[in-house]
């Protein structure tokens, strides 16, 4: 470092391509200040998209739109652009990089992205004129230079060989492709669908040469044809190698780093030496290389954090899908499609349409899936395959999509055939033609931004999934595919386990010290993050961490539910939907005095007072002398029942006794969202057990316990938890479950989809296999509601205040 | 719209005391209510309380940054500008603050 304090540490990078330009905007989102930064280019371009040169050399677009940032971008951040200056050494011990120009840079971290370079097998005749390689936009000159009617030959029918050859096809090239493999893409497809490509490919006009190995490439001044180990002969003008990339790794080699097929790099990114950083295509992790754009994008992120000195995220690695840039033809696969042994595999056939869709399965779970002339069920099947999912309940509708009446709008498939009128966010009334305008006019990339701009998907979210399939269907190869993990909210890179993790591991007693510990962008929180993270502190350390009002949302600060008009309503408690006459004398009193504008019945069996003014709340409560109902809170709601052996001529069981118990053992207990439940006393189950959160029904030898139901937003049947003779067993099981719930679930997430993530073999090993685990963490609830007092009475008693009476301006002053 | 200058008169509302960090609390007025909101740095913001949008309580909206959000439907509203940030539009009143002391002084119509 340079002995003077002010001047800033200087980062070099090498390589101006799609990965070292992806760091550096990552950095600067994080720190614009931080360094002093020299990039180096071989091309003389500044930063392109490398993904878009298929769509240049078909003549779909121009070089000019591939342009990610132009040389302004360099100069408006400050940043030294050097073209056309290939970097000739790496001096580790001076700490300087020397260009083949001259140019010699100093560096106090230096980023490798210099990428890969495309293999050349060492063949006779592969260095003449007219033989080339694909992979820069001067290479797509060349071939975009080619005359109608040329020949080509290109060797290797993988994405960039077939695309290659889309491309010289669609400007009036005879091409053929000349593939080692039995069929093509033999890395992203089965023979099945090889086979359909390449029938579709040959109807389009190309030809090809498969298990076919090329021998020589013969010609004089020029390439005039090549010859192929069983002889055949193929005349050519022009011949494109196409059979692979390697990373870029001789420079790093030369300057002593640890190489082995790409330059290593631990999960932080960084080389042998610390100093140096790489991403990208040059780059080996944990043994992976990778040529696509996906896993560059998360590990730009991840350097990027590193050289900002946060040092907080780890890469661990990507699973990728790829995607054929050929027009018209639609492929889509990822994971491991070819199946095998301990896999079970699902398809659908339909060669007369050309569609053929695949699903791998292990252990319950998706492990690949291969889709070609439909891809619309991609990004959903893709998303259930990162996620690892347990898909047993979908296994019969798997290749059919999401079922009807699915929070994602399932069926809604075509987003392409999708008339631009079509209503795709119900909440706020947004419009496909207005998301995909918006998408376009704004250059939006991600569903956050859409949801920033549009208000899409802002209130309910049920219609995240279309966005998405919309983002990707408006953008094709440049949409990005969401990262596997995903941020809490946009203040913080950590996702909700870290966050959690990092509470429990550092104890972490308050939001603010989440916020401040753990380095937020915002300095307060958001909206999203404040009520999320308040919520984690109380769950891990119910004791110690202190609950702050103002991460709470309106309701849950002034313990009523707000309605559009500015007032709220006042449930009080009715455990188990059981009231006397006593009580709704006290109700109706309440509602006269008070002039309550409308008197209700809710669907969990209890009394709503509606349009409440918020400086009559705490009279009203303490007039109503009875325990709040929770009805405005991420907590428990209430416990449904049914009258059950009391009166019911058809009851098996005492399903009010049960539902009171319940319902006064689990209040007071805040939760990642709302929790309800029902306690029925036969199997008609009229108190709906079978749609909460937790619901049991009674039979003659006891009671069957229900999880994970719901009836509202997304409709999902309760998984049957277990089968028990006793009460208290019920009991024990409930709160254990709940337990789990709240320390497992993100906020925000009810049981169902808690449950559909992490699989219900997951809770039945936690609570059923394993008493001694059911006990602690029924313990732990126990622990954790013996610290809440009902907020009525605490309102009333004045240990917390909900600020009921207004202001009022006094005297003016002189 | 505001009053002409000579008709606005300061007047002493609230204690900082009384405005929560990043909460707000409503002062009734003779020309109607207004939110006094505080954000994490301490500075109070007053604003007609109530949203362009549908009305909302904005006295009950989440502060951050020198931000407001609605209870109601989550518009975002500046506190010191009273615009409404994208994507929606809208402007909200906004009334000059001054604090003395720990006194907080609004300038009111006389």
């Amino acid at each position: 470092m340079n002995n003077t304090v002010s001047v800033k540490p200087r980062l070099v990078v090498i390589g101006n391509g799609m990965a070292g330009m992806r760091t550096i905007e990552e950095l600067l989102k994080m720190a614009p200040d931080h360094y002093d930064i020299t990039v180096f280019g071989d091309e003389p371009h500044p930063n392109y998209n490398r993904i878009l040169l298929s769509p240049v050399l078909a003549g779909e677009m121009t070089f000019e739109d591939t342009i990610l940032n132009g040389r302004a971008w360099y100069e408006q951040h400050g940043i030294s652009l050097h073209t056309t200056a290939p970097v000739t050494t790496i001096d580790r011990v001076r700490r300087q990089v020397i260009a083949a120009n001259g140019t010699v840079a100093p560096y106090d971290r230096l980023l490798l992205a210099m990428g890969s370079h495309p293999f050349v097998p060492d063949i006779e005749g592969a260095r003449l004129p007219g033989v080339m390689s694909y992979r820069t936009i001067e290479d797509v000159n060349i071939m975009r230079a080619l005359p109608a009617g040329a020949r080509a030959v290109i060797i290797g029918g993988g994405l960039l060989g077939l695309e290659a050859a889309y491309g010289l096809l669609s400007q009036g090239v005879q091409v053929t492709v000349v593939h080692r493999h039995p069929w093509l893409l033999e890395r992203q497809m089965d023979r099945v669908g090889g086979d359909l490509l390449a029938r579709s490919l040959i109807e389009r006009g190309l030809c090809f040469c498969l298990s076919s190995e090329t021998e020589a490439i013969l010609g004089g001044e020029r390439v005039e044809a090549i010859r192929l180990k069983d002889g055949r002969l193929l005349e050519a003008d022009l011949v494109v190698f196409a059979v692979g990339i390697r990373p870029r790794t001789a420079l790093a080699r030369e300057a002593g780093l640890h190489c082995d097929r790409g330059i290593i790099v631990d999960d932080t990114l960084q080389t042998y030496d610390p100093r140096i950083y790489a991403a990208g295509e040059c780059v080996q992790h944990r043994g992976a290389t990778y040529g696509l754009v996906a896993p560059l994008f998360e590990q730009a992120k991840v350097a990027a954090n590193h050289l900002a000195c946060y040092g907080r995220l780890r890469y661990t690695g990507s699973i990728t899908s790829t995607k054929l840039k050929v027009t018209g033809i639609d492929l889509f696969s990822a994971g491991d499609f070819a199946g095998g042994t301990g896999c079970e595999e699902v398809s659908l056939l339909d060669p007369a349409a050309g569609v053929y869709k695949k699903a791998v399965i292990r252990d319950h779970k998706l492990a690949g899936m291969l889709l070609y002339g439909d891809t619309s069920l991609g990004p959903w099947l893709f998303q259930l395959l990162r996620n690892g999912n347990d898909i047993t309940d979908l296994r019969d509708h798997l290749l059919f999509g999401e079922p009807a009446g699915d929070a994602r709008h399932g069926g809604e498939r075509a987003i392409a055939q999708m008339p631009d009128t079509a209503e795709v966010c119900g909440c706020n009334g947004v419009s496909k033609g207005t998301i995909v305008h918006a998408i376009r006019a704004q250059g939006l990339f991600t569903v956050d931004d859409v949801r920033r701009c549009t208000k899409a998907s802002g209130s309910c979210g049920s219609c995240s999934g279309l966005v998405e399939q919309i983002l990707s269907s408006v953008l094709g190869g440049l949409y990005e595919t969401p990262p596997q993990k995903r941020a809490l909210c946009t203040c913080t890179d950590l996702t909700h386990d870290e966050v959690r993790d990092a509470i429990v591991t550092r104890k972490l007693l308050s939001a603010r010290e989440v916020f401040r510990v753990l380095e937020w962008k915002a300095q307060g929180g958001c909206p999203t993050c404040r009520p999320a993270v308040n919520y984690y502190v109380r769950a891990a350390w119910p004791i110690e961490a202190s609950d702050d009002p103002q991460a709470r949302f309106v309701n849950e600060r002034v313990h009523a539910n707000i309605q559009k008009d500015g007032t709220y309503s006042v449930i009080p408690r009715m455990y188990g939907g059981v009231t006397t006459p006593a009580e709704l004398k006290r109700i109706a009193e309440v509602a006269e005095r008070y002039d309550v504008p409308m008197v209700k019945l809710t669907g969990g069996q209890r009394i709503d007072l509606l349009g409440v003014n918020k400086s009559d709340l705490p009279a009203i409560w303490a007039d109503l002398g009875m325990p709040s109902g929770h009805a405005y809170g991420k907590a428990l709601r209430t416990c449904k029942s049914c009258v059950g052996t009391e009166f019911c001529r058809f009851g098996t069981q005492d399903s009010t006794h049960l539902a009171i118990t319940l319902e006064k053992r689990l209040e007071r207990m805040w939760s990642p969202h709302k929790v309800k439940l029902a306690a029925s006393g036969c199997p008609r189950n009229c108190a709906e057990s079978t749609i909460k959160d937790f619901g049991v029904i009674g039979v003659d030898s006891g009671w069957e316990i229900y999880v994970g139901g719901n009836g509202g937003m997304k409709l999902r049947g309760g998984d049957l938890l277990a089968k028990v003779k006793t009460e208290d067993e019920v009991v024990e099981i409930a709160e254990a479950f709940m337990q789990l719930y709240r320390k497992e679930a993100y906020y925000l997430e009810r049981t169902a989809p808690w449950i559909e993530r992490v699989g219900l073999d997951h809770v039945k090993d936690r609570i059923i296999a394993k008493p001694e685990t059911r006990k602690q963490l029924a313990e732990e609830l126990r622990t954790a509601i013996s610290q809440e007092r009902d907020p009525w009475a605490a309102a009333l008693a004045g240990t917390i205040t909900i600020h009921a009476e207004p202001l009022r301006a006094t005297e003016a002053l002189p | 719209m505001r009053t002409a200058t000579d008709d606005m008169i300061w007047r002493d509302v609230a204690g900082l005391a009384d405005i929560p960090p990043l909460g707000g609390r409503v002062l009734v007025t003779a020309t109607g209510e207004i939110a006094l909101l505080r954000n994490e740095d301490g500075e109070v913001f007053a604003l007609d309380n109530r949203c362009p949008h549908k009305g909302g309580p904005l006295a009950e909206g989440t502060v951050t940054g020198y931000t407001v959000h609605c209870p109601l439907h989550g518009w975002r509203i500046d506190l010191s500008s009273g615009q409404v940030r994208d994507p929606d539009c809208g402007l909200v009143r906004t009334w000059d603050v001054r604090i003395e002391g720990d006194r907080i002084l609004l300038r009111l119509p006389r």
